[in-house]
């Protein structure tokens, strides 16, 4: 395949500015799929992507386009994740890419993640084209928004497509400067074989599908492959391309072909994302350039509410971990949950995600314990650690300081909002940065914000004190020294280890007393009393108690009424159902994530 | 005889002098019209039934609404349907509801003639204030004078209701009730707990109270549940002392007058259900001709729920309709009157349990073996443990029963025995 002819490119934009909407139109107007066969967004193809609208895993997809030259091209689109919990993601996507589709709303400009999009591909070096979508918007004011990219970003806007991927307004315009404005991909066809995987999936069919794109070299069936980072080899069984929603085999992947590989592999850990796919008989030098190492910023626990579950809680999350390189576990243990797993996401829509999945495609009921972020404790002993789980803080005496990750945050707001945004960055910790007007009533924000202080909620109170008028972006800027202290909560006075965690030492007292009435509400009453007590070491600093159960009776009813009686008992049996034993007492499930509730009253 | 059965008939009628504020009961005011249009139609029912179903009417309960507020010629026309149509027990235990100051002399009379041998009066409270509060028709005086109409006509079995927890009830109040009641000695007394229904006048003033008192927390307008404990216990300990003996959650009697109807209820004997909204408990052999499943019952047989249409005018327009061509259609028909469900063996054992143990006397093994053909343990042996360990249950011999605790905490208790 004459490599001129091939555009592998992606498109970026923030959410909701009509990335999958222009993918769909791409895919029906270069007959990939006719319209009878086009489902609503083809490319979010899990049930969870489609009901939330937006995307989560990277997905692929290969058109033919008879451009107006009077030529044939091949098109791999490949799409990305719009959410800043998966720029990783996207990080992987862009690697396989040459170019780049940026996508703004005509009626929204440009915003947070627009931004954080453009800068990841120029990181990348990709050509970007600006295309500005949803013109048919009343509200849209296309020459403002083109005068916005031009001057935040820098991009040249007089030839760029004003369309409307909903109706297909511009979008041959796209296709046809994809192929004027992104380059061809380049890379020696007859070198020793370097493919770089850019994602994976689990088949229980034909094992592992790794996706590769071809920077140099070729591969077919039979030949002998190895994983330079693994050093694992196989024999490839099936290369392929990308249909619409399946896999279409052929002869042959080259140079500058993005395509797929199966080769009977059984075992997940042996095709890492970012690794180098090479030829055994005939090996590259040099690996091509990983991507960046990601690491999960936010971690919990995540426990089988049926402890016979644990080794099917550990396939799944082997299998999710496959599609999914951004999730880290390992085995754990809690007193209170028992055998489980401290799991490690990028962010807390991740972390949603992956429970999500869990429960859903795995048919798996979990108890989750509240996420917290990964703090370093300096010991008086010289040595340090790095505390994803709050229970093993050590004992104060053996703590110099403690650290805590911060990151670099940008708010993207209009004028009228910038106050009170402000106000709730000076409460949850933030140090202001800077404010730059990026025209006259749009302003961005900066600041520097502990990673603990925005995982759980800021970006709904953002959303709701800005009227939904702010986008916000953050990238990790390292740790920063804290006064934290470990809050421990006792329930009929013993320590439940699942609930326990790091709050910075000024909001201990609040936090003690709002969990403890959290706990009190979630907590249904037993035949005794329960104390309920949130601890810092052997200190109490809160208390509740949760009241003996003296009478519970259905005294009124006519006696042929069954269906009622036995209705109120099926209620009464369906709460316990969803029950934590913790030495005598039953604990609702919910519970354990009730540190995440703490702010509901604001 | 193989088929020979016995079964309770219970009536309803949804009609009231006016609707009390916590009632969320079928019953309602309505018309003379309607009132005459409803006992055609629910007298069509009776006939419907009549060479359906095998066995003896072993006990009436003509309940509601107020029974003794609709005309007592229709009270009469029911009872002459029933005794037409049925097998009647000479002995049967037959019941109607009534409310203080809706019983005339006349009536009263009218009543024993026709077999009525029992009745229980809604009293609720004898101080004045609180029966103006919960929107009742009636002061204490008259529920006096209906007691002693009643009497007079040569009533021996009278059961009064009457209700503890009421907004604002001190345990003085409810020991003056108690003690005013007891004083005249009826045979039956009933002690329910208020409870704050949805879709009732009561709902949308106490439902928050109800709900913290639910949570044991502090109440406004409601007594808390510390409070509803202390007026419930002191009224079971007053009724024992007086010479009731509790028999059931929420009921005592002087000995050999519990009610047998009631008694029913809790030990699953089948029941016909007639009128509106009123459900039926139908065992193997009860109807000529057996609705068909192919469903395996572990050769028991099947047991079936009738649960009839609950509303008034669509039930008075549908049961006119039925059919009464004997043995020449069954169950099908019933379907055109309410719904029809089978009870799988799992939900009977399930209702076995938590209406048995509902009685002080609680539930035989052997007798829980006869009706399921397997043995009590095996079945709910853990159950049984966990509730024994909790000092909620005991079994001793033959004998399965709730604590005094575990009857105060019978939802939490009887839960345990509804399987997932």
């Amino acid at each position: 395949m004459d490599q001129s002819h091939i555009r592998n490119f992606c498109i970026i934009a923030h959410i909701d500015h009509g990335k999958s909407t222009l993918a769909d139109r791409m895919i029906e107007m270069t007959h990939t799929l006719t319209k009878r066969e086009m489902q609503e967004q083809v490319l979010d193809n899990m049930d969870l992507e489609r009901e939330r609208g937006i995307t989560i895993k990277s997905q692929a997809v290969r058109l033919i386009y008879h451009a107006k030259d009077g030529e044939e091209y091949i098109f791999n689109l490949i799409d990305t994740p719009g959410h800043v919990d998966f720029n990783y993601e996207v990080s992987r996507s862009l690697a396989a890419c040459d170019g780049a589709v940026l996508v703004v709303d005509a009626a929204q400009g440009i915003e947070a993640q627009t931004l954080a999009n453009v800068y990841l591909a120029l990181d990348h070096d990709l050509e970007v084209l600006p295309v500005i979508n949803k013109i048919d918007l009343p509200s849209a004011d296309p020459d403002k928004v083109a005068k916005e990219i031009e001057d935040v970003i820098g991009l040249d806007c007089e030839n760029a497509p004003r369309i409307s991927a909903k109706t297909g307004v511009g979008v041959e315009q796209v296709l046809e400067q994809i192929i004027t404005e992104l380059p061809a991909p380049t890379g020696e066809v007859n070198a020793p074989l370097k493919a770089l995987i850019f994602d994976s999936l689990y088949d229980s069919y034909r094992g592992v599908i790794v996706f590769v794109r071809i920077r140099e070299g070729k591969v077919r069936p039979k030949d002998h492959i190895k994983m330079m980072a693994t050093g694992a080899e196989f024999e490839c069984v099936e290369v392929g391309y990308f249909g619409a929603g399946q896999f279409i085999p052929c002869d042959e992947l080259s140079a500058g072909m993005v395509g797929y590989i199966t080769a009977s592999i059984k075992d997940l850990r042996e095709t890492r994302v970012g690794d180098t796919v090479t030829l055994a008989d005939n090996p590259a030098s040099e690996p091509l350039p990983g991507y960046r190492p990601v690491k999960p910023m936010v971690f919990c626990g995540i426990y089988p509410a049926d402890g016979a579950k644990y080794p099917e809680l550990k396939d799944a999350l082997m299998k999710l971990q496959l599609n999914d390189a951004a999730l880290v576990f390992e085995p754990e243990t809690s007193q209170a949950l028992g055998f489980g797993f401290r799991c490690g996401f990028l962010g807390l829509l991740h972390l949603d995600v992956v429970q999500e999945r869990l429960e859903r495609e795995y048919d798996l009921d979990l108890v989750t314990t509240a996420p917290g972020v990964v703090y370093k404790v300096y010991k008086t002993d010289g040595t340090v650690m790095e505390l994803t789980n709050p229970s093993n803080l050590p004992d104060p005496s053996e703590i110099d300081y403690m650290e805590e990750p911060v990151v670099d945050a940008e708010i993207m707001v209009t004028s009228d909002y910038i106050g009170p945004i402000m106000d709730l960055c000076q409460e949850r910790r933030g140090q202001y940065v800077s404010l730059e007007y990026i025209e006259e009533t749009r302003a961005v924000l900066k600041y520097v914000l502990p990673l603990n202080e925005i995982i759980y909620d800021f970006f709904d109170v953002l959303k709701s004190r800005s009227r939904g008028y702010a986008s916000f972006d953050y990238e990790l800027k390292g740790y920063q020294r804290s006064e934290l202290v470990k809050l421990d909560i006792l329930i009929n006075r013993e320590k439940v280890d699942a609930l326990s965690f790091i709050v910075f030492k000024d909001t201990a007292y609040d936090r003690a007393r709002k969990m403890c009435e959290k706990l009190k509400e979630n907590i249904p009453r037993h035949l005794f009393e329960i104390p309920i007590q949130a601890a810092i070491g052997s200190k109490v600093i809160a208390r509740e108690t949760v009241k003996a159960m003296r009478k519970d009776v259905l005294a009124k009813c006519y006696g042929g009424d069954i269906t009622r009686k036995r209705k109120l008992l099926e209620k009464q049996k369906e709460g316990k159902k969803r029950m934590r034993q913790v030495g005598n007492v039953e604990i609702p499930q919910e519970a354990f994530m009730s540190v995440l509730k703490l702010d509901d009253d604001e | 005889m193989e088929d020979y059965r016995r079964f309770e008939l219970y009536i309803h009628i949804p009609f009231c002098a006016k609707k009390c504020l916590y009632c969320d009961f079928l019953s309602g005011v309505h018309d003379p019209i309607t009132q005459r249009d409803y006992v055609n139609s629910l007298c069509k029912e009776l006939e419907f039934y009549s060479e359906k179903v095998f066995g003896t009417v072993s006990s009436i309960y003509i309940g509601g609404g107020t029974p003794t507020w609709i005309n007592p010629d229709y009270i009469v026309k029911i009872m002459q349907t029933v005794k037409e149509n049925f097998d009647l027990d000479p002995l049967a235990e037959i019941t109607i509801e009534a409310n203080p100051g809706t019983v005339i002399a006349e009536a009263a009379n009218i009543y024993r003639s026709v077999g009525i041998n029992r009745v229980s009066i809604g009293l609720q409270s004898a101080n004045d204030d609180e029966l103006k509060m919960l929107g009742r028709i009636h002061t204490f005086y008259r529920f006096l004078s209906t007691y002693e109409i009643l009497r007079k006509a040569g009533f021996e079995n009278i059961n009064v209701d009457i209700m503890s927890g009421l907004p604002g009830q001190t345990p003085e109040k409810l020991l003056y009730t108690l003690n005013k009641v007891t004083s005249f000695r009826p045979e039956h007394i009933s002690c329910y707990s208020l409870i704050i229904e949805p879709g009732t006048p009561f709902y949308d003033k106490y439902h928050e109270d109800a709900e913290r008192q639910e949570r044991g927390e502090d109440t406004v307008l409601l007594p808390n549940e510390d409070q509803t404990y202390e007026l419930m216990k002191r009224a079971q300990f007053y009724l024992e002392e007086k010479g009731y003996h509790r028999y059931e959650i929420s009921n005592y009697a002087r000995d050999g007058k519990e009610c047998v109807h009631n008694l029913g209820y809790w030990r699953r004997v089948p029941y016909l259900g007639v009128g509106l909204g009123a459900a039926s408990l139908i065992p193997p052999g009860f109807l000529v001709r057996e609705p068909e499943d192919p469903e395996e019952t572990g050769g028991m047989g099947l047991e079936w729920r009738t649960s009839n249409i609950r509303d008034l005018y669509e039930y008075i327009e549908e049961a006119s309709h039925l059919p009464i061509v004997p043995e020449e259609v069954g169950y099908e028909d019933i379907a055109t009157i309410g719904s029809f469900t089978q009870i799988s063996r799992k939900a009977a054992m399930e209702e076995y349990m938590f209406l048995g143990l509902r009685q002080t006397a609680g539930i035989k093994k052997s007798e829980f073996k006869k009706a399921f053909g397997v043995a009590i343990e095996k079945i709910y042996g853990h159950e049984i443990f966990e509730l024994e360990k909790e000092e909620l249950l005991t079994m001793t011999g033959d004998t399965v029963a709730l604590t005094d605790t575990g009857l105060d905490l019978s939802n939490y208790a009887l839960a345990k025995f509804i399987k997932e």
